[in-house]
C-alpha cells in the first residue's frame, strides 16, 4: 500500500517538473514534438528508477556515517557523507552512458532527435533531485525503487502533455516576441496550476 | 429549426416595408441565420447551415440566460433570508431579482469591460479582427463567482485570463486552457483568505447604492439571524458527510438551487435546459456531458464502497472520513456539476476534437473532479481543476486516438 502511495504521491501531488519546477532544460527544449519527448520521458522513466535505488545501496553501505562498518568495525566512525553529490552524479552520469548506448542501439533516429539532450539527462536536475528527495525523506531500498519510477512517470506525463501542447500551439498565432521558449514558459506555468488540483491530498 | 425560419420568413413579409421593425428584424435574423451562405446538394459535401462563431458563441450565451436570470434571484433570496427577511419562496420575487440584479450587473460590467477592453487592444495592436469568443467568457465568468467577490478582483481575474490565457496564444481559438476557468481558478489561488470560506457565497452586506438609493435589501446593520451559516452543501458535507449536509438543506433544495453558491451554478433545472438546448443545436458534444456523468457515478461508487479502506490505508485517517459515504448520486446536485458539464467541460476549443477522445476526456474530468471534491481537503470543489487538469491532456488524447485510427486503418489495408 505504501508503495502506491509513493508513486501517485511522487507522479501527481509531488510531480518533479510542475511542482517543484526540477528539470526544466530538458524538458522545454525536446519537448517541440510528441515524438521526441516520448522517447526523452522514457529515457529519464529508467534513468530515475535505476539510479534512485542504486544511489540508495551507495549512501547505506558506503557514504553515511558509520555506513562502511560492515568491512572493518574500526571504520564505524568515518563519515563520507561530504562525497554525496559526487558520488550520486557519478552514478547517474554511468547510467546515462548505458541509456545512450542503449538507444543507440536499438533506435538510432532517436538517439539523433535528442541530440545533446540525452547525455545532458546526467545534469537533468530532476534526476539528481531524485535521489536527494529519496536521501532527505528517508525511504528504503524498496520505496526509493518506486519513487525513482514515480517520478519519472511524472516527468513523462508532463512532457508528452507539454509537447502535445506544442505541437497543436503550431497552428496559432502566438506573438512574435512570444515564440518558441517564452509560449512555453508560459504553458508550463498554467500546466502548474492545473496540476495543483492534487496538491493538499495527503498520501 | 424548419418552423422557426418558417416563422421569420413569414414575419418578413409583414415587416420589410415598415420603418422601425425592419431593424429589428433584420438584428434577429442576423443572430439566428447569418451567415446563410448553403452549398446545393449537388453532390459531394455541403453545408447545411453556415453556422459561424457569432452564431455558436450567442446561442451559448442564449443557453446560460436561466441560470443567470435564476442566479440573480437566489442572491437575492440568500441575502434576506439570512436577515430573517421574506424567507417564503414566492415573497417579495422581484424585490429580491432586483437587489440580485444590482448586485450582479456591475460583475457583468467589470468583466465585459476589462475583457473586451483587452481584446480590443490586441485586436489593434495585431491586426486580426474582434472576434466573438469573449462574449461566452464574459458571461460565464459572472456566473461561475461567488457572489460577495469585489469588483477589483473580478477585473484582475478577467485581465489574467483574457492576456496569460488566450491573447497570448492569439486569441479566439487558441488558448488551451479554458478562459473562465482560469479567471475562477486565479481568483481562487491568489486571494485565498478573501475569496473561500463561508462568508462569500451570501451577499452579507448589500452595497451602500442598493441599499441608501434604491432602497433595496436589508437596513444598514440589521443583524443577521441566528441560524444563518451561509455554508455551502459542499462545505457541510466535508465536515460531517450527507447528514450534515441534509441537517440545512433539502435534496429538492439543492435540486432546485435555493442554496448559497456561485452565482449561475445552484440551479440544476435551468442549467439542464441550457444544456439540452446546446446539445440540440449541435454546439455542445453530447459525449463529453454523458461520459462525464459516468465518471463522476464509477469514481463516486468506488469511494462509497472503498471509503474506509481509501481513508484509513490511503490518506491514513484515524476513521473513514464521512465524506466518502455521501451516495454516488448525491454528487451530481451538490456544488457545480451540472454548470461545469453544460458550458466548461464543452468548450470546443479546450476539449478534446475527436469522438473517442471526447469520451475519454470526459470520464477523465468525471473521475477527477470527485477525487478533488472528496479527498482533496484543500479545495471545496473539485470541477474547476479537474477541467483544467484534462484541458492539459486533451491535445494528447487527440493524439493517440488519431494514431491508433491510422494504425487500424493501415491495419485493414484502405
Amino acid at each position: 500500500m505504501e508503495y502506491i502511495n509513493i508513486f501517485l504521491r511522487s507522479a501527481f501531488v509531488e510531480n518533479m517538473v510542475l511542482a517543484y519546477f526540477l528539470g526544466m532544460c530538458s524538458y522545454l527544449a525536446v519537448s517541440k514534438t510528441l515524438k521526441t519527448a516520448v522517447g526523452l520521458g522514457l529515457a529519464v522513466i529508467f534513468v530515475l528508477a535505476i539510479t534512485a535505488p542504486v544511489n540508495w545501496l551507495f549512501r547505506t553501505y558506503l557514504l553515511e556515517e558509520g555506513a562502511l562498518e560492515w568491512l572493518h568495525p574500526s571504520m564505524a566512525n568515518v563519515d563520507l557523507t561530504f562525497l554525496t553529490f559526487i558520488a550520486f552524479i557519478a552514478v547517474i552520469a554511468s547510467m546515462v552512458q548505458l541509456v545512450e548506448m542503449i538507444i543507440e542501439r536499438f533506435s538510432p533516429s532517436l538517439y539523433n532527435s535528442l541530440g545533446i539532450f540525452l547525455p545532458l539527462i546526467t545534469v537533468n536536475c530532476s534526476i539528481l533531485g531524485g535521489s536527494l528527495f529519496m536521501v532527505q525523506r528517508e525511504y528504503d531500498f524498496g520505496e526509493a525503487i518506486v519513487f525513482g519510477l514515480g517520478s519519472g512517470f511524472g516527468f513523462f506525463l508532463a512532457i508528452i502533455a507539454l509537447a502535445s501542447i506544442r505541437e497543436k500551439l503550431r497552428y496559432s498565432h502566438v506573438p512574435p516576441a512570444l515564440r518558441g521558449l517564452g509560449i512555453a514558459f508560459i504553458v508550463t506555468g498554467l500546466m502548474g496550476i492545473a496540476f495543483m488540483s492534487f496538491m493538499g491530498i495527503s498520501l | 429549426m424548419q418552423f422557426l425560419r418558417n416563422q421569420l420568413d413569414a414575419i418578413e413579409e409583414k415587416v420589410k416595408d415598415n420603418k422601425y421593425l425592419h431593424t429589428t428584424f433584420d438584428a434577429i435574423h442576423t443572430f439566428l441565420y447569418k451567415p446563410n451562405h448553403v452549398s446545393k446538394a449537388s453532390g459531394g459535401v455541403h453545408i447545411h447551415d453556415g453556422m459561424d462563431l457569432k452564431r455558436t458563441m450567442f446561442m451559448v450565451v442564449v443557453a446560460m440566460q436561466l441560470a443567470l436570470v435564476f442566479g440573480m434571484w437566489n442572491i437575492g433570496h440568500q441575502h434576506y433570508a439570512a436577515h430573517g427577511m421574506m424567507q417564503g419562496l414566492g415573497e417579495g420575487l422581484f424585490t429580491k431579482f432586483l437587489f440580485g440584479m444590482f448586485q450582479m450587473l456591475p460583475i457583468i460590467v467589470v468583466a465585459n469591460l476589462v475583457g473586451l477592453g483587452i481584446e480590443f487592444i490586441f485586436a489593434a495592436k495585431r491586426g486580426h479582427a474582434v472576434e466573438e469568443g469573449f462574449l461566452v467568457s464574459g458571461m460565464l465568468i459572472p456566473l461561475i463567482m461567488p457572489p460577495a467577490v469585489p469588483l477589483w478582483m473580478v477585473a484582475i481575474a478577467t485581465a489574467f485570463a483574457v492576456i496569460i490565457g488566450k491573447e497570448a496564444f492569439g486569441g479566439t481559438g487558441m488558448n488551451p486552457l479554458n478562459i473562465a476557468l482560469l479567471a475562477r481558478v486565479f481568483v481562487f489561488f491568489a486571494y485565498p483568505t478573501e475569496i473561500s470560506g463561508d462568508s462569500v457565497w451570501v451577499v452579507e452586506n448589500a452595497p451602500n447604492f442598493i441599499n441608501s438609493m434604491l432602497g433595496l435589501g436589508a437596513p444598514a446593520g440589521q443583524a443577521l439571524v441566528d441560524s444563518f451559516s451561509g455554508a455551502t452543501p459542499l462545505a457541510l458535507a466535508a465536515k460531517g458527510g450527507w447528514s450534515n449536509v441534509l441537517s440545512q438543506y433539502t435534496v429538492s433544495e439543492m435540486f432546485w438551487g435555493t442554496i448559497p453558491g456561485s452565482i449561475g451554478e445552484t440551479c440544476k433545472p435551468a442549467i439542464i435546459i441550457g444544456a439540452l438546448m446546446l446539445i440540440g443545436m449541435g454546439i455542445a458534444s453530447w459525449r463529453i456531458m454523458l461520459s462525464m456523468i459516468i465518471g463522476a457515478a464509477v469514481m463516486g461508487l468506488l469511494l462509497n464502497l472503498g471509503g474506509e479502506f481509501i481513508s484509513v490505508s490511503m490518506l491514513k485517517l484515524p476513521e473513514a472520513n464521512p465524506f466518502f459515504a455521501v451516495p454516488w448520486y448525491y454528487h451530481y446536485i451538490m456544488g457545480s456539476f451540472f454548470f461545469a458539464m453544460a458550458f466548461m467541460a464543452t468548450d470546443p476549443v479546450t476539449a478534446a476534437q475527436t469522438n473517442t477522445g471526447k469520451w475519454i476526456y470526459g470520464f477523465l474530468i468525471g473521475v477527477c473532479g470527485i477525487i478533488v471534491r472528496v479527498m482533496n481537503p484543500a479545495y471545496p470543489e473539485g470541477w474547476m481543476l479537474a477541467i483544467l487538469f484534462c484541458n492539459v491532456f486533451a491535445p494528447l488524447i487527440d493524439n493517440y486516438v488519431i494514431q491508433s485510427n491510422i494504425k487500424r486503418r493501415l491495419a485493414r489495408g484502405h
